[in-house]
C-alpha cells in the first residue's frame, strides 16, 4: 500500500496531491469545491488524481486531509446546543467571561457581548467541591444531580460538557458526573474539562470544553461520512485530520477532540509553506496569506511554525495549541472610506466578501475595496485573461474608487495607491507582531506569500520588512495539500504542575514527564507509527513565580536528573531577556508540563518544473503588457503566463505573472528568479 | 522653575507637508506601538492588580508633550511646569505624588514613569505610563486607608525625580523607596515592567523617526494633533447646545460615617468652545476619598466620552484641548489642598464618568445610558499564613453595565478599560482562599428597554486568619436609570461568621478580622436601565427569565407576566402594561430612586445599616471657596 493522499478543501477549489511513498514521486489534481457536503469534492478530486496517475484508489494507505467544518461551525453559529455542568456557584462562568470589555475608555458605550456557546438555560450546577491541592471539600450530591440533569434532557440538548472548579488538580467529580450523565442522557457526546484541556483557570477551561462539545457533533458527522465513502473505494485507508497545531489526529481522535482542529486551515498552509520553501533551501520563513477578506501571517524558525497555546475563531478564544497565526481583518474585499469627522483614509474591516463582491467583478459590487485598487493600478490587468477566471471591469473599478479619492483631493490612481499603502500596512502591522515584537530580526526571514492575494502584496510587504527572498510558489491551492500530506501524527499530554522551583526534585519531574511522554505515544501507537519513527519533545511552561504569563522552553529530559532545572531556568532568562530586555533575579515556577510526541514526516519531492530557462528565454512565456502605477508613476509592465516559466527564468519589474487562481506582482527595481521547482524568488534587481 | 531641556543638538524641526497616507500610517504604527506597550507590561509584570487586571496607562506624546496615542490624556506639561531641574537624554522620571504632577495620577499607589525619547541629541518624544503598586507602605496594607486624613498615612511619597540617569539605574533611590512596600518583590517587578515598556515605545518612536524622517515624524504627530481638533470641533458643534446644562451625583459616604458628598458641574457650549464648571461642588473630604482630579485629564475623559457615544471612528488625542475650558474651584472634593488624603480617589473617579454620562447625555437624550460607572470596589485580605508567610490580595470588582441605547449591559463587566477579573483558580491557589460563589445576582441591573447588567456576587471563604479592607460605594444612592428605566441595585457586603451569625459591612472599613470559615459575600451594582421597561420585547424578557437573570417575579417590573413553564402570559401582560404605563404617567429622563432625603430616611430600614451624618466641612475650606475668583466664562454666562 505504498501512496498517501493530501487533500485540502478550499472555499472554491478542492485541491489533492497523491505520493508514492517508495519513489516519493507526486501527482495532483484540481477539482470545484462543494461546500453543501465537500466530501462530494473530495470524492470527485479522488478520482481525478488517481486517473491521472494511473493509480487504483485501493493502493492509497493514507488520506491526510485540513479541514475548515469546525472553524465554520464557530463562524456561522451552526453548532450544537450544548449542556453544560458547573460546581455550585459558578453557573454563569460563561456568562461573566473574564469581565472584559473591548475598546478602550468608554467602550462599554457600544459594547454588546454575544450569547455564550452555552445557554445559561442549559446550564446547571453540581453541588460539589474540590479544593486547590485536589482535597474533596464536599462530595458530590448525586441525588440533586440526576434532577438536573433531568431538567437538560427536556431542553433536548446535543452535547453536554463538564467543567468543574479545581478539576485539573483533580478529576474524580467530573468522572462521578460523566457517569450519571451517561444514564440519564444517553446517546449524547460528553466532554470533561480535564480530558480537554487539565490546566488552571476555570473559564479559559470551561470555554474550550463547550467549544468542543459545540463543533463536535458537524465535526464528527462529516469525518465519520467522509471516511465511511473513502473506505468503500479504499479498504483499509487510515483518514488522518490536520490539527490546528500543524500535527495529524487519527479520525478517531478528531472526533472527539474537534476543539483541537479551530486552525486545521490556515495551519495547513503553513505547513505547505514550509515544505516548499525548504525544498527551495529556506528554513526561516515569514508566512503571508491573503484572502479575500482576511489575511494569516506566521513565523517559522527552523522549519518549526512557532506554536501558541491558544486559538481564536471569531470571538471565542480557546486553549488549544495552535500555529500561532495572527489574522487581521483585511484582504482583497476590504472596503476603503474616509470618515466625514476627519478626513482619514480607513481600509476595512468591512469587506465586500464574495457578494456583493469588488466593484471591477461587476456581481453588484459598488463600493471601492483593494482588489479594486489592484485593478485600477494595473496591478491585476483588465486586458489579458486566462482560462476560467471572471471579467475584470477597470471602468467599475475606477467609479467605485473616485468618491475616496475626491474626499482625499488626490487623482482616483494616487487614491488607489493609498488603499494599497494602507492596506499593507495592516498585514506589516500583523508580521512585526510575530517578528518585531517576538524579538526576532525580519532581516533574517524569507517572506513568502500565498493565498488568493497574497502573490499581489507580496513584493510591498518584502520591502517594509526588508525580508528577502520574496517567495511566490506555484499553485496556492496545492500548497496547503502539500501541508496535509507531509505533516506527521503528533500527540502531546499535559498537565498543571505549579511549583517553585526550589521545591521540586528532578527525579520526580522527570518521572512526571515519561508518564505524560506515554499517554502521548499511546497515540502514536494506535495510529500504527513504527516505534522507530516515534519520537518526544519535552516542554515546560516556566515564569517568575508571580507573574502572569509563562513561556514555553523546550529541552531535554535525559539531561534534567545529571543538571538539574538549570537546563530549563537558563533558557528562560535568555528568552525572557530576548523579549522583554531584563531577566530576574527572581524564584522561577513550573506552571505546565507538556510531553509531544510525533511520527516521522514524509519524504515527498517537489513537482519539478520542465525546460530549462537558458533553452527557453522569459520573453517566450510573455504574453503582453499592462499599463500600471508604481512609485507614484505611470510604467508599463510586462504579463508573463506562470505556467510558461522555465527553471532559471529571470523576470524584471516591473512585471505581472499570471495564473488561474492567482496573480504575482513584481516591483520595478525587483527580478525574480525562477527556481528549478517553479518559485519566483524576488528580491531587489542587483 | 521649569524644567530645562538639554538637547545636544539644537537643530528645530521644520515643519513639512504631509501626505494624507502617510499620516494614516504614522498613525496606525502610534497605535500598534501603545499596544506594544501594554502587551510588555502585561507579560512581565507580578502583581495580579496590573497583571490580570491591566490596571496601567499607557501614553506617547509629542516634544510639546501632548499625548498623540494613550488613554488618560498628557500631563507633560503640568509636569515640566513644576519640575525645577534637567530634563536630559538617559533620564527616566519616577513621581508617585499627586501634588507634585498637577494630578496626573491621583493616588500615591500609581508610579508614574516619565521617558524623554531622544534622537541624534534631540528630544523628538515622550513615553509614560503609570501602573497601580499593590502596597506602597503607610498604615494599611494595600495602603489605601480608608480613614486617612493627610497623605502622609498613605505611604511613601515619591517627588519626581530621575529614577534612571544617564540610562543607569538609581539603585539607592529605588532600594530606599521599596523598602517602604510591604510587597518589594511585586513592586520591583511592576516597575522594572513598566521600565520594559518605556523602552519599547522609544524603540518604535525611533524606528518610525527613521523610516519617515525626523521632520516628517514630527509633523506628522503635529497634523494628528490638529486633525483631531477638526473632529472634535465639529462634534462639540453638533453635540453640545449652548443652553447650560446641570447635573451632579454623589459619593454615598466617607469612611468616617458623614455623606452624601456632592458632585455638581455645569456644562455649556460658548461658539466653538465648551465649558465645565465644577462650581457648587462639595469642599474637600476630612477623610480619604477626595479626587485631585487633573482638567486636562479629565478634557480626555470628556472627549472619548464624545467619541464612543457620538462617533467611534475618531481617533482620540490632545488636539482638541484648546476647545475644552475646565474649571474646578480649589478646596472642593475634586481638587483637595495639600496634604488632604487621597488614597480612596476611586469612588469619585467613577462618579466622575457618571456625572457626564448624565450631562452629555441631557442635551440629546437619544444617547443617554444608565448609571453605572458607579463604582470600582477594592477588597484586600491579608495576614500570615500557617507557614508565617505573608499574603496580601488587591483585587477589583465588577459589577453591571449600564444599559444603553445599543443594547443591554453586559452582567458582572467592567467599565475599566482592558481590565479582567482574576480567576478564581488562580486565587485559590495563591492565597488561602475559597470562592463559593462567582455569580451574577438575578434582578439586579435596572429594568428598561435595555436591561442593566447585573451586579456581581463573589463568597470569599476565609481559609486562615487574617485581616480584610473593603472600599464600596453606590450603597446609599441608586445608579440611576434614564428615558423610563429604573435604577439598578445598590450594593452590599454581608461578612457571615462561622457561629452562623451575619453582620452587614459599611462600604469602606480596613483592618476587619476575620477567622478560617468565615465567608464574606461581596455584592456589587447593578447598572442603571436605559428606556421604558413597558416597551421591552417580551421575548427579550422571557430569554431572561429562562436564563435565570430576571426572576418571575423581577418580570413584572417589565410589566411582563410570566407562566408556570416560564413563557409569557400576552394577555396579561398586555393588561398589566397597560396599567402600570398609566400609573406611572410620562417617563422620567432621570430615575434615582428617590432623593437624598428620602434615601437617608429609608436607609437603616433597606441597608441594615445607619444613615450617614451630615458631613462636617472644615471651616478655612468653606472660606477658602467663597473667595476664590471665579472663571470668565462662568460669569459672562451668568450676565448673559
Amino acid at each position: 500500500m505504498p501512496y498517501r493522499l493530501g487533500v485540502d478543501v478550499g472555499g472554491t477549489f478542492t485541491d489533492l496531491i497523491l505520493v508514492d511513498e517508495k519513489s516519493g514521486s507526486i501527482h495532483t489534481a484540481k477539482v470545484p469545491s462543494t461546500p453543501a457536503d465537500s466530501s462530494i469534492g473530495v470524492m470527485n478530486g479522488v478520482a481525478k488524481v488517481c486517473d491521472n496517475a494511473g493509480v487504483d484508489p485501493s493502493e492509497i494507505a493514507q488520506v491526510m486531509h485540513g479541514t475548515t467544518v469546525a472553524t465554520n461551525t464557530v463562524l456561522t453559529g451552526t453548532g450544537a446546543k450544548v449542556g453544560l455542568v458547573t460546581t455550585k456557584g459558578y453557573r454563569q462562568v460563561l456568562q461573566i467571561a473574564r469581565s472584559y470589555v473591548p475598546g478602550g475608555l468608554g467602550g462599554w458605550v457600544i459594547y454588546n457581548k454575544s450569547q455564550p456557546l452555552a445557554p445559561l438555560s442549559c446550564t446547571i450546577e453540581a453541588d460539589e467541591r474540590m479544593a486547590a491541592d485536589g482535597s474533596v471539600v464536599r462530595k458530590l450530591n448525586k441525588g440533586a444531580l440526576t434532577k438536573e440533569l433531568k431538567k437538560l434532557k427536556k431542553e433536548s440538548i446535543e452535547a453536554l460538557t463538564i467543567s468543574l472548579v479545581n478539576s485539573y488538580a483533580n478529576p474524580a467529580h467530573e468522572k462521578e458526573v460523566e457517569k450519571i450523565a451517561k444514564q440519564v442522557l444517553p446517546g449524547i457526546p460528553v466532554s470533561l474539562s480535564y480530558d480537554v484541556v487539565p490546566e488552571m483557570q476555570e473559564y479559559e477551561r470551561t470555554i474550550t470544553t463547550v467549544a468542543n462539545s459545540y463543533v463536535r457533533p458537524k465535526v464528527a458527522a462529516y469525518v465519520k461520512s467522509l471516511e465511511r465513502k473513502l473506505k468503500a473505494k479504499m479498504k483499509d485507508v487510515k483518514l488522518h485530520i490536520l490539527r490546528s497545531d500543524g500535527g495529524m489526529a487519527s479520525a478517531k481522535v478528531a472526533q472527539s477532540l474537534p476543539v483541537n482542529l479551530l486552525m486545521s486551515g490556515p495551519a495547513g498552509g503553513v505547513s505547505g509553506a514550509v515544505w516548499v520553501a525548504k525544498q527551495a533551501g529556506f528554513e526561516n520563513l515569514l508566512t503571508f496569506d491573503m484572502g479575500g477578506t482576511s489575511t494569516d501571517v506566521a513565523l517559522v524558525q527552523d522549519s518549526n511554525a512557532q506554536l501558541r497555546r491558544e486559538t481564536t475563531v471569531g470571538d471565542v478564544t480557546v486553549r488549544a495549541s495552535s500555529v500561532d497565526v495572527r489574522t487581521v481583518g483585511a484582504g482583497g474585499g476590504s472596503i476603503a472610506h474616509v470618515p466625514e469627522l476627519t478626513g482619514a483614509l480607513r481600509v476595512g474591516p468591512e469587506s465586500a466578501g464574495a457578494e456583493p463582491g469588488p466593484a471591477a467583478y461587476n456581481k453588484g459590487g459598488d463600493l471601492p475595496t483593494v482588489t479594486d485598487a489592484n485593478v485600477v493600478l494595473g496591478y491585476l490587468p483588465s486586458e489579458v485573461r486566462l482560462g476560467g477566471d471572471m471579467e475584470i471591469r477597470k471602468d467599475l473599478a475606477e467609479k467605485a474608487i473616485k468618491p475616496v479619492a475626491d474626499a482625499l483631493g488626490i487623482s482616483v490612481k494616487r487614491a488607489a495607491a493609498g488603499i494599497i499603502d494602507i492596506v499593507n500596512e495592516n498585514m506589516y502591522g500583523a508580521l512585526r507582531l510575530v517578528s518585531v515584537e517576538q524579538g526576532f530580526d525580519p532581516r533574517d526571514f524569507a517572506l513568502i506569500g500565498f493565498g488568493g492575494a497574497g502573490p499581489l502584496h507580496a513584493n510591498a510587504l518584502g520591502k517594509l520588512m526588508n525580508s528577502w527572498p520574496v517567495i511566490i510558489p506555484p499553485g496556492p491551492g496545492v500548497l496547503c495539500a502539500y501541508g496535509d500530506a507531509t505533516t506527521r501524527v503528533r500527540d502531546e499530554a499535559s498537565r498543571t504542575f505549579i511549583r517553585r522551583f526550589a521545591n521540586i526534585s528532578p527525579a520526580e519531574l522527570t518521572k512526571t514527564y515519561q508518564q505524560l511522554a506515554n499517554k502521548a505515544l499511546k497515540t502514536l501507537e494506535k495510529e500504527g507509527v513504527p516505534k522507530a519513527h516515534r519520537s518526544v519533545t519535552y516542554q515546560a511552561d516556566i515564569r517568575y513565580s508571580g507573574q502572569g504569563l509563562t513561556l514555553t522552553v523546550d529541552f531535554d529530559l535525559k539531561k534534567l536528573k545529571s543538571k538539574g532545572l538549570s537546563i530549563i531556568g537558563d533558557p528562560f532568562d535568555d528568552m525572557h531577556r530576548q523579549l522583554f530586555t531584563f531577566a530576574l533575579d527572581a524564584d522561577k515556577e513550573i506552571v505546565n508540563v507538556r510531553a509531544v510526541a510525533q511520527g516521522k514526516s514524509a519524504e515527498i519531492d517537489a513537482k519539478k518544473v520542465t525546460g530549462s530557462g537558458s533553452r527557453t528565454p522569459i520573453a517566450a512565456a510573455k504574453i503582453g503588457t499592462s499599463k500600471v502605477f508604481m512609485d507614484g508613476k505611470n510604467m508599463e509592465a510586462n504579463l508573463y503566463r506562470r505556467d510558461q516559466l522555465k527553471a532559471g527564468n529571470k523576470i524584471d519589474g516591473p512585471a505581472i505573472v499570471l495564473e488561474m487562481d492567482s496573480t504575482t506582482v513584481i516591483l520595478s527595481g525587483h527580478t525574480g528568479n525562477v527556481d528549478k521547482f517553479g518559485n519566483i524568488l524576488i528580491a531587489p534587481s542587483a | 522653575m521649569p524644567a530645562t531641556i538639554v538637547e545636544t543638538n539644537t537643530k528645530k524641526f521644520k515643519r513639512k507637508d504631509i501626505d494624507p497616507i502617510t499620516l494614516d500610517i504614522i498613525e496606525n504604527a502610534m497605535m500598534n506601538a501603545r499596544y506594544e506597550m501594554d502587551a510588555v507590561v502585561f507579560r512581565t509584570a507580578m502583581s495580579p492588580g496590573i497583571r490580570e487586571q491591566n490596571d496601567m496607562f499607557p501614553m506617547i506624546a509629542n516634544l510639546e508633550g501632548k499625548m498623540v496615542v494613550g488613554q488618560f490624556g498628557s500631563f507633560i506639561h503640568g509636569f515640566k511646569e513644576a519640575y525645577d531641574g534637567t530634563i536630559e537624554e538617559g533620564d527616566l522620571f519616577l513621581t508617585t505624588d499627586p501634588y507634585a504632577c498637577n494630578g496626573a495620577i491621583s493616588h500615591i499607589n500609581d508610579w508614574l514613569l516619565l521617558r524623554p525619547i531622544f534622537k541624534d541629541g534631540r528630544l523628538i518624544a515622550y513615553a509614560a505610563m503609570f501602573g497601580h503598586m499593590t502596597d506602597v507602605g503607610g498604615k494599611v496594607p494595600g495602603s489605601l486607608p480608608t480613614d486617612a486624613r493627610e497623605i502622609f498615612e498613605e505611604g511613601i511619597r515619591v517627588p519626581p525625580l530621575k529614577i534612571f540617569k544617564n540610562d543607569e539605574l538609581q539603585t539607592d533611590v529605588l532600594n530606599l523607596i521599596l523598602h517602604n512596600s510591604r510587597m518589594p518583590t511585586w513592586n520591583r517587578s511592576d516597575f522594572n515592567a513598566l521600565v520594559a515598556a518605556m523602552r519599547t515605545a522609544e524603540k518604535r518612536v525611533i524606528e518610525m523617526a527613521e523610516r519617515f524622517g525626523d521632520d516628517e515624524y514630527y509633523s506628522a504627530l503635529d497634523e494628528l494633533l490638529a486633525r483631531n481638533k477638526r473632529a472634535m470641533g465639529k462634534l462639540i458643534k453638533d453635540t453640545v447646545p449652548t443652553k447650560k446644562q446641570y447635573f451632579e451625583d454623589y459619593i454615598c459616604d466617607d469612611g468616617l460615617g458623614m455623606g452624601p458628598y456632592r458632585i455638581k458641574c455645569s456644562m455649556w457650549r460658548d461658539k466653538d468652545k465648551v465649558i465645565f464648571d465644577f462650581e457648587g461642588t462639595d469642599p474637600q473630604s476630612i477623610s480619604s476619598i477626595n479626587f485631585y482630579l487633573n482638567e486636562e485629564m479629565f478634557k480626555m475623559f470628556c472627549g472619548v466620552y464624545m467619541i464612543m457615544v457620538f462617533d467611534p471612528q475618531i481617533m482620540f488625542n490632545d488636539g482638541f484641548y484648546d476647545l475644552m475650558e475646565v474649571h474646578i474651584p480649589e478646596g472642593t472634593l475634586l481638587k483637595p489642598r495639600e496634604p488632604a488624603a487621597l488614597s480612596c480617589r476611586t469612588h469619585a473617579l467613577g462618579r466622575i464618568f457618571d456625572v457626564l454620562g448624565g450631562l452629555l447625555g441631557q442635551g440629546d437624550p437619544d444617547f443617554l445610558a444608565g448609571a453605572g460607572f458607579s463604582d470600582s470596589p477594592h477588597f484586600m485580605y491579608s495576614g500570615y499564613d500557617k507557614n508565617g508567610e505573608w499574603y496580601q490580595l488587591y483585587s477589583i470588582g465588577f459589577g453591571g453595565i449600564p444599559g444603553k441605547p445599543s443594547g443591554d449591559g453586559p452582567d458582572g463587566h467592567s467599565l475599566w478599560p482592558s481590565f479582567t477579573n482574576v480567576p478564581n483558580e488562580f486565587l485559590e491557589s495563591y492565597f488561602p482562599l475559597r470562592i463559593e460563589a462567582y455569580e451574577t445576582i438575578t434582578d439586579s441591573g435596572g429594568a428598561g428597554y435595555n436591561r442593566g447588567g447585573n451586579g456581581l456576587r463573589m463568597g470569599y471563604c476565609f481559609l486562615e486568619p487574617g485581616t480584610i479592607s473593603i472600599h464600596d460605594d453606590r450603597w446609599l444612592t441608586y445608579p440611576w436609570g434614564v428615558n423610563g428605566g429604573l435604577p439598578g441595585r445598590r450594593s452590599e457586603k454581608i461578612l457571615k461568621r462561622t457561629d452562623g451569625s451575619e453582620e452587614m459591612m459599611p462600604s469602606k472599613c480596613d483592618r476587619i478580622t476575620v477567622n478560617a470559615g468565615d465567608i464574606l459575600y461581596f455584592n456589587t451594582w447593578g447598572g442603571g436601565g436605559c428606556g421604558d421597561p413597558l416597551k421591552r420585547e417580551t421575548e427579550r424578557v422571557e430569554f431572561d427569565v429562562r436564563a435565570g437573570l430576571v426572576s418571575v417575579e423581577g418580570a413584572k417590573r417589565y410589566g411582563v407576566v410570566m407562566n408556570a413553564d416560564h413563557t409569557v402570559d400576552e394577555k396579561k401582560t398586555k393588561a398589566l402594561r397597560a396599567k402600570m404605563a398609566k400609573q406611572r404617567g410620562k417617563v422620567k429622563m432621570f430615575d434615582r430612586g428617590g432623593d437624598i432625603a428620602e434615601l437617608k430616611k429609608r436607609c437603616k430600614k433597606e441597608t441594615g445599616l445607619d444613615a450617614p451624618r451630615q458631613p462636617e466641612f472644615q471651616a478655612w475650606a468653606l472660606k477658602f471657596l467663597e473667595e476664590q475668583p471665579k472663571p470668565k466664562g462662568r460669569i459672562k454666562m451668568a450676565r448673559g
